[in-house]
């Protein structure tokens, strides 16, 4: 079975315009991942499943990632008027770099399922930001598997695919308006009784009595 | 033959009906809850605490670590540590928990618990009708409830109950030797020294 | 946050037929005594022919991925038990085999043994049982079904001797499994394994020649493997079609390579070959069964690597699957380092093989759509998560 890099070089003899990359993975599995543009990412999808050699004809998994922006502080030589003379003063700047959501895709080959396999064929791509960049294209097209699985990571991630079929909520109610897989995402606190309370339930009842007694 | 196929179907069906009458093994069906299933032991359904001795307090073997409530996956464990010592079975005076509550409807019998404790203070019962028409105060056990005896625990899982006692014998016998140790050094730098009269040494443990 | 503008998508709900009569459209709807758990089906029929289906799921939704977000490694095995409910310690071992990947540990090789005897036992009762449901919504009225459950119950009580409790195991552990075999376990496990091949012969007996299963099942939820395969079909569904892919044979995990078992495929993909295939599924299983219970080694039954409590892998992802009886069953994880996982994924079985059920129920009676519903072997414990 072929590296991350290997399958790399294949699509770009076939495909030069399309913007590919390797994400490593420094865990012990060894599985590194290709990182696809959101432009090129149909034409790459139906290379790999089409191409007699690699011939990734079942796509097994895909879900969503979410990736929340950081606050970033960075000591940055800023240009500054000190008593009159110009000089190079060291400044610590605060940035936030937007966090993205991402979707990622294991692949395998069914017609050469008797090579000797390292592991899955990862795909990922990117989304533009978390709040109003969130289109990737769709591959159902390509694999009709990740048909549900992108109705899922629609309905718990909010990233809009273009190009899918039928993509509506699958697992929350179609008039849900929040995406709860998110990291942001605030727990509704009616459930229908407490359990024994711990840590962000019990501050939030210690708040209530707090303030019922007020 | 059309309808061969079901025939030696209710052939089959049949041989189990008659057999039924007749043959033990074809009889599978258990009148509960007039007769009951023998008890397999390795069972577990929801925890209890265990005690040593008589008194449930004072033998109880719990030090309120903590470790079983913060590893319980729901979360259905609420511990509240005590303000004072007693002694445990060692005789070193340790904290003991002032509140133990686990809420039943919430536990899953996952027995994580059970596997952290580093004191072999918890373990799984093997109850199971437990039903209660009080929702929400009758399936929230304390620590009164909870703490059951060591004679209980023998009963209910003999072989794992002997195993955990031989271990906490050899942890108390490690304990005593090393006080008798220290106790001998310290009589003997006593005795080394004329004027100053050796302290009487306390054997630990009952 | 903002939520993304989106438009909510309902299907046309009165079309017209090709005879010019409407289509009615009925909920085949959650409460519903042969629909494998709370599950809907909007089905638009022309008569008694279906023209349109949409599954509707979700009404077990726990959100299982986000509690294992708040949660360490560890406390997220107890609810891989409950994702297949009935296959505990397959899902089980799953997790515990992507949590090894992810971590690098190994696994000794009496564990891996213990680890196959209980797949393999998983597996039977799994098939008998599915073949018991598949039967009582023909309207077998449960009498094949009982007798899967006769023999479910022994394997359910030596689950139950050693790890505690019959469904609900939580026998896995990162690096091995959790306790010792109890003494005099490997025995029973040997009586009960001796009374399978006569339970099945009894099972083929009683439903392989019976004309009604024959008349019922035959020629009906045709699939074909091109579309199976892109569809991510796995599991028996995949191998009715014809199509040799079991994730035992092609990943090699755990010790599955000392045994010698044969894979069953299926000629037609019709509901026939299903039932079939789970039945010769079952007689390998006994195989490997055997061959394994001769064949276990004494040893340790735990990495000494791995750790109980603050287990905490380094960064990165892997995703490891197993041959579940439902299907492909996989767990994506990705760690940031710390004791809770960053993102954990369960790839179910039951929810992929759902794709394509539409395409197999069309044209169909709408009586058959409750058997290819019922073929397809899921469990909502696993759709919804």
């Amino acid at each position: 079975m072929k590296t991350a890099e290997e399958i790399l070089a294949r699509i770009k003899t076939a495909l030069p315009e399309a913007g590919v990359e390797v994400a490593p993975n420094p865990s012990p599995s060894a599985q590194h991942s290709l990182l696809l543009s959101p432009a090129s990412a149909v034409a790459v999808a139906s290379f790999l499943r089409d191409d007699a050699e690699l011939s990734l004809d079942y796509c097994s998994n895909a879900t969503g990632v979410d990736w929340p922006g950081k606050e970033i502080t960075e000591k940055v030589k800023v240009a500054k008027l000190v008593e009159g003379v110009e000089t190079l003063v060291e400044e610590a700047v605060k940035r936030v770099e937007p966090g993205y959501l991402e979707a990622v895709y294991h692949l395998y080959s069914v017609k050469h399922a008797r090579r000797e396999i390292a592991g899955p064929v990862v795909l990922r791509m990117r989304t533009g930001n978390r709040t109003d960049q969130v289109t990737l294209p769709s591959l159902t097209p390509v694999w009709r598997s990740v048909e549900f699985q992108e109705r899922e990571i629609f309905d718990l991630f909010g990233i809009v695919f273009a190009g899918h079929p039928d993509l509506r909520r699958i697992l929350m109610w179609d008039e849900y308006e929040d995406h709860p897989m998110r990291k942001d995402y605030i727990d509704p606190d009616d459930y229908e009784y407490e359990p024994t309370p711990h840590d962000e339930v019990l501050k939030r009842a210690e708040m209530r009595k707090t303030e019922a007694t007020v | 033959m059309l309808g061969e196929g079901i025939l030696k179907g209710l052939g089959e069906t049949a041989k189990n009906f008659a057999g039924s009458f007749v043959s033990k093994e074809r009889l599978t069906t258990v009148q509960y809850p007039e007769e009951r299933v023998a008890p397999i032991e390795n069972t577990r359904d929801f925890p209890f605490l265990v005690y040593d001795g008589d008194d449930k307090l004072a033998g109880l073997r719990c030090v309120a670590c903590q470790i079983c409530e913060k590893e319980c996956p729901p979360k259905c464990i609420y511990i509240v540590k005590s303000t004072d010592k007693k002694p445990d079975f060692v005789g070193k005076p340790q904290i003991y928990p002032a509140r133990f509550d686990i809420d039943i409807s919430v536990c899953m019998s996952c027995q994580i618990c059970v596997e952290v404790c580093p004191f072999e203070a918890i373990k799984m019962d093997t109850e199971f009708e437990l039903s209660t028409t009080d929702r929400f105060g009758g399936l929230l056990f304390d620590r009164d409830h909870l703490a059951k005896s060591n004679e209980h625990y023998h009963r209910i899982h003999p072989t794992e109950a002997a195993e955990v006692d031989a271990r906490l014998a050899e942890e108390k016998a490690k304990v005593e030797a090393k006080a008798k140790a220290a106790a001998e050094a310290a009589a003997a730098k006593a005795a080394a020294t004329p004027v100053a009269k050796p302290a009487p040494v306390k054997e630990s443990g009952a | 946050m903002t939520a993304t503008a989106f438009k909510t998508y309902r299907p046309p709900v009165m079309e017209v037929s090709e005879a010019g009569d409407e289509l009615l459209e009925v909920a085949m709807g959650p409460h519903h005594p042969s629909t494998h758990g709370v599950f809907r089906m909007d089905v638009a029929l022309d008569g008694e022919r279906v023209v349109k289906l949409k599954p509707v799921f979700g009404y077990l939704h726990r959100n299982h991925e986000k509690i294992a977000e708040k949660a360490s490694y560890l406390a997220s095995m107890p609810y891989t038990d409950r994702l297949d409910y009935f296959c505990s310690l397959t899902n089980n071992w799953a997790y515990a085999l992507a949590v090894e990947k992810l971590a690098g540990l190994e696994v000794p090789e009496r564990a891996e043994y213990i680890r196959v005897i209980t797949a393999e036992l998983t597996r039977i009762q799994n098939h008998a049982s599915a073949i018991g449901f598949l039967m009582q919504e023909m309207g077998a009225s449960g009498t094949p079904l009982m007798y899967a459950f006769r023999e479910r119950e022994k394997i359910l009580d030596l689950f139950e001797e050693l790890t505690g409790s019959r469904m609900m195991c939580n026998y896995m552990r990162f690096g091995g499994c959790r306790v010792e075999l109890p003494s005099g376990w490997l025995e029973k496990v040997k009586t009960v394994v001796s009374g399978l091949p006569h339970f099945i012969d009894e099972t083929e007996a009683l439903l392989t020649g019976n004309e009604i299963l024959m008349a019922r099942s035959q020629g009906v939820g045709v699939l074909k493997p091109d579309l199976a395969v892109n569809a991510g079909v796995t599991g028996v569904m995949l191998r009715c079609t014809g199509v040799n892919y079991d994730i035992r044979k092609v990943d090699h995990y755990g010790i599955y390579d000392r045994f010698k078992f044969r894979v069953p495929l299926g000629d037609h993909g019709d509901i026939y070959d299903r039932y079939m295939l789970r039945v010769l599924e079952m007689r390998e299983s006994v195989e490997i069964l055997k061959q394994a219970l001769k064949d276990i080694p004494a040893g340790p039954i735990m990495d000494p690597k791995s750790k109980i409590r603050g287990f905490r892998p380094k960064p990165g992802e892997a995703y490891g699957r197993i041959e579940a009886p439902k299907g492909e069953l996989g767990f994506y994880l990705i760690s940031d380092g710390s004791p809770n996982p960053y993102r954990y994924r369960v790839r179910p079985p039951s929810l992929i093989n759902l794709t394509i059920l539409e395409d197999m129920c069309l044209g169909q009676n709408v009586a058959d759509v409750v058997l290819i519903f019922g073929s397809v072997d899921i469990v909502l414990g696993e759709v919804d998560r």
